[in-house]
């Protein structure tokens, strides 16, 4: 599919969904209402609505630390996720999970992920299991740079790429691993050459550029679907915010931060994109905004009204106590 | 004496055993910035440039060169950011640095110190939240300290570094910034030694790592209800020093047992079963073990609250065993 003006404009809402939506839960970490840490995605959202732009309900997304935009992108209730940054009963995870294991298997959103490069073998077995049973669902994984470190992305690509399994690997490089820059501790600039190790095709796009990613997305995830295999997509991108909550940012100059933040925000660079092409006016830009900041503040008054669990509900979801064997 | 926080402590016993040793060198995740989510490697980059090394997210080949690293005759000290991730580096904890010496008939010495920040603190869910002590224990080959107190975590710290052996070092995140005093000359705290942190009569409450300010602080409010209870810190799990436990329980003929950590198969498991064999006929009440229930960290506080153990917790069980 090639992004038309009504496409663009339903992506384009995504992105200030995700936007307002993270700007919406740090305010409440100031209040205290929601409690423990945040991993934003600030500054990346291009990626994850042009990625998953291309995918079908069945489709499988697992995701990072940093997943509220994938979980949005991917059609996530936005309600039930703010009710769980809230640490309610009614959020994603009944409270369980918090903002680092949102998950919402109704939509085949596998998870955020605590653990770097944790979801990268099982979203490999995902893929491995469409395989198996002949669908043609496509799995898409997504990571920050700092996983390409470790075995299981090795491992994971390795699996991917002998079995040829309808599997995208989607790499978030925003140039930083919490507080180290990648140069410190990568030994290849781009995470995409790493693909040639595995055989499957590596594509390094400009992750703020969503044309570029919607592009090289389109084709891997098409490509995944014909059964042709992996590919490694390296989205380059930046994190407008801090690392998680509490980030001193010693590491990087509040000049970089401006300069992307002025110069390389996806959201505005989007805007302008679809404005180029009268695809956008400022009317219908204004009341998309005011559209996802109303959806925002629905998010919030619904996590307001939840209840707060039950503190008996801690024993229960460890395992499935209502299934007996049969015989 | 001068009081200092127990993340100082720590900072200032690899500052000292660096100083004294060239073979003791540093190696973990976001260990110069800030030195470290916990700040325990600050100030080492400006001495020790050359023996301060920040690495890539890769715990299997940070441990992994650790282990090799100690096996040429170095002395590396790591940093897992959260114990949770130590599991992405088990086969070099379990597999090549716990059973090296033995399976060489004695050639091999692994003298790493693996420092595991763990325990609840902010809110942060399962993957970031274990404590996982129980885990180590029960591997041949490793030693396994807990420190409640700047003071126990400066002395054992200076311990685990000059052992020939590895050692899982495990750093209670919640009492990195508690304070104690800790004295300005050199010293080291043996392995295998408990602590009596507080005397009592009626019941012996033996604690660890978070749990024993816990227990601490229930000893204090019992005290209005006429209980007087005795505070033991193993402060090392492995070697664990039952003589003294033994001896505290003789004595009170009463036993709770305290861990964060869940009970199931936990480290109090380990300590009231030998209790129950080696001072069966001392006791005067049953065991009670005192932990979370058997669940991964749940994320809300409301949820957090019922499963980690808290004063309330060791208190109820004490009321117990002097029921
Ligand atoms: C196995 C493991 N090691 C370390 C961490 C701690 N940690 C959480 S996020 C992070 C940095 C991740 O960097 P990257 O993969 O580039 O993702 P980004 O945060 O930049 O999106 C680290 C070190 C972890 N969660 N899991
Ligand atoms: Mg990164």
């Amino acid at each position: 599919m090639t992004l038309n003006a009504e496409l663009s404009r339903r992506i384009y809402t995504d992105m200030w969904r995700i936007r307002l939506f993270e700007e919406e839960a740090l305010r409440q970490t100031s209040l205290g209402t929601v409690k423990g840490t945040l991993h934003t995605y600030c500054g990346e959202e291009a990626i994850a609505v042009a990625i998953c732009a291309h995918l079908r309900d069945d489709d499988y997304v697992l995701g990072t630390h940093r997943s509220h935009g994938h979980c949005l992108a991917k059609g996530a209730p936005m309600d039930r996720m703010m009710a769980e940054l809230f640490g309610r009963a009614t959020g994603s995870c009944r409270a369980k999970g918090g903002s680092m294991h949102i998950a919402d298997f109704s939509r085949n959103i596998l998870g955020a992920n605590g653990i770097v490069a944790g979801g990268i073998g099982p979203g490999t077995g995902t893929a491995l299991a469409s395989r198996i049973r002949k669908s043609d669902q496509v799995s898409v994984v997504f990571f920050g740079d700092g996983a390409a470190a470790r075995g299981p992305f090795h491992e994971g690509l390795l699996f991917g790429s002998l079995w040829k399994l309808p599997v995208v690997y989607v790499c978030e490089n925003n140039g930083y691993q919490q507080w180290v820059p990648r140069k410190n501790v990568a030994v290849v600039d781009s995470v995409a050459d790493m693909a040639a190790s595995y055989a499957i095709p590596g594509v390094s796009v400009d992750g703020q550029d969503l044309e570029a990613v919607y592009e090289a997305a389109g084709e891997a995830v098409e490509r995944a679907r014909r059964g042709e295999g992996p590919t490694l997509i390296e989205a380059r991108t930046y994190r407008f915010y801090g690392h998680s909550l509490g980030d001193m940012e010693e590491y990087r100059s509040r000049e970089e931060v401006d300069d992307w933040r002025e110069n390389r925000d996806p959201i505005k660079l989007f805007s302008a994109w679809m404005k180029e092409r009268q695809w956008l006016g400022d009317d219908e830009d204004e009341a998309i905004q005011a559209g996802a900041a109303a959806e925002v503040a629905k998010s919030v008054a619904y996590a307001e009204e939840s209840p707060l669990p039950d503190p008996e509900d801690v024993l229960t979801d460890v395992l499935d106590t209502e299934w007996r064997v049969s015989a | 004496m001068r009081t200092i926080a127990l993340r100082d402590a720590l900072r200032e016993a690899l500052h000292e055993e660096m100083a004294r040793d060239d073979s003791v060198f540093v190696i973990g995740e976001d260990v110069i910035a800030h030195g470290g989510p916990y700040t325990v490697t600050q100030g080492i980059v400006d001495k020790w440039p050359d023996r301060i090394f920040e690495t890539p997210i890769a715990e299997a080949g940070i441990v992994g060169l650790g282990v090799g690293a100690a096996l040429a005759g170095m002395r590396p000290v790591v940093e897992i950011m959260y114990v949770d991730f130590i599991t992405c580096a088990m086969d070099e904890v379990v597999n090549q640095a716990a059973k090296m010496r033995y399976m060489t008939g004695g050639q091999a010495s692994v003298p790493i110190v693996i420092r595991l920040p763990c325990g609840p603190a902010r809110l942060v869910a399962a993957q970031h939240s274990q404590i996982m002590e129980s885990w180590f224990m029960h591997v041949p080959g490793l030693q396994v300290a807990a420190p409640s107190t700047p003071y126990d975590a400066k002395g054992l710290m200076k311990t685990a570094i000059r052992s020939p052996d590895p050692v899982a070092f495990f750093e209670y995140k919640a009492l990195y910034v508690s304070e104690g005093e800790v004295p300005e000359e050199d010293y080291a705290i043996p392995f295998g030694q408990a602590d009596v942190k507080r005397e009592g009569e009626d019941a012996t409450v033996v604690a660890i790592g978070g749990m024993v300010p816990r227990a601490l602080e229930a000893g204090i409010a019992l005290e209005d209800e006429g209980y007087d209870i005795e505070v033991v810190d193993p402060r090392t799990l492995a070697p664990l020093d039952m003589e003294t436990i033994c001896e505290s329980v003789r004595r009170t003929g009463r036993a709770v047992v305290c861990e964060m950590d869940s009970s199931f198969a936990g480290t109090g498991a380990e300590i009231a079963a030998a209790l129950a064999e080696q001072c069966f006929h001392d006791l005067r009440a049953p065991i009670v073990r005192v932990g979370s229930p058997h669940v991964p960290m749940p994320f809300a506080e409301e949820l957090v609250n019922v499963t980690v153990p808290d004063v309330g917790d060791v208190s109820a069980a004490v009321r117990k065993v002097m029921a």
